[in-house]
This record gives C-alpha cells, sequence and structure tokens, in this order.
C-alpha cells in the first residue's frame, strides 16, 4: 500500500496571505514554530468533515456578552454580524463560531493576565452561536480595550475579539482575531503584521456598519469569516 | 471568490471562549472501549507549553474533542478506538494551537497495538522512522500516552495544512 516517501515542503505564507510559523518579530514564535520541514499529506488522505454541532452545544443567551451577569459591563456597546462563508463563496450554515475577548478597559478575565487593568464584575468575554442557514452569525458586547503585553519595549495589542469556526471540513478550521477599523496600534502590531499581505490584512478588520448600528443603542461592526486556504504556490 | 479570513494566534487567554465545559471526552470516558489519551506539549527547549489547546478528530467527523494544557503542558483526551479506512491505519487527526502559533499545527496520532495496520498506513510508510515514531503513541497502564513537541530534537512530525 507503500506509495513512496512522502513530499516534504517548507512552510508557506502563501503569498503573504497568512503567517509564517516563525515570525521573529512575535518573539513567542521562536520555540513554538517547528523547525523541521512539513510533511504533504496525499491529496485524498487530507481532508475530513467537520464535527456537527447542533442547538445542544449553545445556549441562549451565549451570543450576548452584555447579559451574561446581574449588571451591565462598562464600555461602548457594540453588535458584531456577519456570515462564514466557504472559499467557494457558499454560506457554512449551523456551524460552531466561539468569541472570546478583553473587557472595555483591556484586561482578560484569565488568572494569567497581569494588565494592571481592572476587572468588570459584570463581563466575562466569552459567547459563541451557531450560524443560521444563510451562514450569518450576530453577538452583543462591549469593544474591547487595547491592552499591554511583554513581546517588545511599550508593546500593546490592538483592539481585537478573538474567533473560532469550524466549518464544513477539517481544512476549513480557522483560529482569528477580528480587529477594528483604523486603529492606530496596526503598524505596531507583530501579530497583525505577521501577515504581510495588507489585501489580506484587512481581511481580519471589521467594517463600521450603519445598518447594524441600532439607534440610542449600539454601533455596528461587520466581519465576514473566509474558511479555506488560498492555494500554495508552485 | 472571496479570499480566505488569514489566522492569527489563539494568544494566552483562549481558555474563557474554547474551556468554559469539559469537552475533552470525544466518547463518554467509560464507555466501551473508551481509550485515556494523556500527554504534554514541549517547545523547543523541552519546556512545557501551558497555553496550548490540543483538538483531536477521528477520521469521520463524528467525534471531536479538545483540551487546554495545564501548567505541566498536559493535556488530556477520551476517545473511542479511532477507525481507519481507505487502506489507512486507526488514528485521529490532531490540531494544536497556542501562544506563539500564528497557526494550528496538524499531525496524526497511530495506536500502538495495531503493527501491522500501521505497517501498512500509507502516511507512517511514506516517514522517516524516527518520523514515524513521534506518531505512534505508546501505552500506558490502560491508556496512552501521545507527548507533542513543537521544535527541535524529537520534534513531533506535522503535515501541512
Amino acid at each position: 500500500m507503500s506509495g513512496g516517501r512522502l513530499v516534504r515542503v517548507e512552510d508557506s505564507d502563501r503569498g503573504g496571505t497568512e503567517p509564517l510559523y516563525l515570525h521573529p518579530d512575535y518573539r513567542s514564535s521562536a520555540r513554538r514554530a517547528p523547525d523541521r520541514p512539513l510533511v504533504l499529506l496525499p491529496e485524498a488522505l487530507a481532508d475530513l468533515t467537520g464535527p456537527a454541532f447542533g442547538d445542544g452545544d449553545v445556549a441562549a443567551g451565549d451570543s450576548d456578552l452584555t447579559t451574561q451577569h446581574d449588571g451591565e459591563p462598562l464600555g461602548e456597546r457594540i453588535v458584531v454580524s456577519g456570515r462564514v462563508l466557504g472559499s467557494d463563496g457558499r454560506p457554512v450554515p449551523e456551524t460552531l463560531v466561539e468569541v472570546w475577548q478583553a473587557n472595555a478597559a483591556g484586561r482578560y478575565r484569565h488568572g494569567n493576565d497581569q494588565h494592571p487593568a481592572p476587572l468588570d464584575p459584570n463581563f466575562t468575554g466569552a459567547g459563541r452561536c451557531l450560524t443560521d442557514a444563510e451562514g450569518r452569525y450576530r453577538f452583543v458586547s462591549v469593544k474591547p480595550g487595547a491592552y499591554p503585553w511583554r513581546n517588545h519595549p511599550n508593546a500593546w495589542r490592538p483592539a481585537h475579539i478573538h474567533f473560532s469556526v469550524f466549518g464544513r471540513a477539517f481544512t476549513d478550521r480557522l483560529v482569528t482575531q477580528m480587529y477594528f477599523p483604523g486603529d492606530p496600534l496596526f503598524d505596531f502590531d507583530p501579530i497583525f503584521q505577521s501577515v504581510r499581505d495588507p489585501a489580506a490584512r484587512q481581511r481580519m478588520v471589521s467594517t463600521f456598519d450603519w445598518e447594524t448600528t441600532t439607534p440610542e443603542w449600539a454601533l455596528g461592526y461587520r466581519f465576514d469569516v473566509v474558511l479555506g486556504r488560498t492555494p500554495m504556490e508552485d | 471568490m472571496p479570499a480566505p479570513t488569514p489566522s492569527q494566534t489563539v494568544g494566552p487567554f483562549f481558555a474563557i471562549g474554547l474551556c468554559t465545559r469539559p469537552q475533552h471526552e470525544l466518547v463518554p470516558e467509560g464507555s466501551e472501549g473508551a481509550l485515556a489519551i494523556s500527554g504534554r506539549v514541549t517547545d523547543g527547549d523541552g519546556e512545557p507549553v501551558p497555553d496550548a489547546v490540543v483538538e483531536a478528530w477521528d477520521r469521520a467527523g463524528r467525534h471531536f474533542g479538545r483540551c487546554g494544557t495545564d501548567a505541566d503542558g498536559a493535556f488530556r483526551l477520551v476517545s473511542a478506538p479511532p477507525p481507519g479506512a481507505g487502506g489507512e491505519a486507526p488514528h485521529l487527526a490532531v490540531l494544536v494551537f497556542a501562544r506563539g502559533l500564528l497557526k494550528p499545527l496538524l499531525t496524526r496520532m497511530y495506536l500502538p497495538n495495531e503493527e501491522e495496520a500501521n505497517a501498512a498506513d500509507p502516511v507512517l510508510a511514506g516517514l522517516d522512522p524516527g518520523e514515524r515514531a513521534t506518531l505512534i503513541a505508546r501505552p500506558d497502564g490502560d491508556g496512552l500516552v501521545f507527548d507533542i513537541r513543537l521544535r527541535g530534537e524529537g520534534q513531533t512530525t506535522f503535515f501541512a495544512l
């Protein structure tokens, strides 16, 4: 059954449309990025069906990060919505979308977050939902704050919301970060800049959206997530 | 065709969003044939990676589980014996996300007691012996141990995604 030695490939950023494992400006990649070539799986063996999710995986209220406690969290209330699409442009229905984020002051509710900014007793910062038949999702939250980290002197992360999306197949699995338009920290953030192609970077930036901006209540941001991979260069 | 959204690191605080409930059981613990799989994720210096999340999927996509690592880099999953298919030996697909990884790493966990099937597996057969060894779990009591070394000496074999 052996088809011979499998092909080895160097890590590829696919023309700058995705990060490399090793990105020296992002210091912690230096000890965690693999240093051997990657093995190319025969195509027929590479595709795995993704797990099926159902209503049992989410509870009512999971998509509203502002109503998980007795009171309302502080911060700028936002509605983040969009669609999950396959690289063929088709919507991905009923797939699990999970988000997590810092509070409005830039602090995560996590024991290892040492940023001396206040925790908000009314904010956990986690949500999830299933996309609907048209691949749409919607979260209500507060805008996360920027925060410092120790990557380099005076390092700050631009405000972002972490997204985890499953999709139809194993190769669709995506964990990314959604940024906010016009953030002055973009140029200085090695994680954002790990994607070399400016057009590809822009695909991680939400757009301000009047349609979902709700009068007297919340600002709307739109963020479509496209799963799959840019074809490898030859 | 829309272009794909790039990957970014899961960061150090993913437990807020991804570990809000136990999901380490691909099948219920104690169910017939259930295998306990434990392991440690270590970095290029051999140090534990305490902020990784390890996801396991079976070939049919029927079972999915994940577990964040603890301070020792340790994780634990419970799986049914995975099926083999199309000439492949039984295995689980394993994805690793971590702070410091800007995109996930893909590997496979094969079973130590499937020597014949492993010898005929087209992926294992296409690897050098040292690479192959990193993909086969080792027995430990009633369970299995599958360690994941991200970099350096004894690095786990990872597949291009």
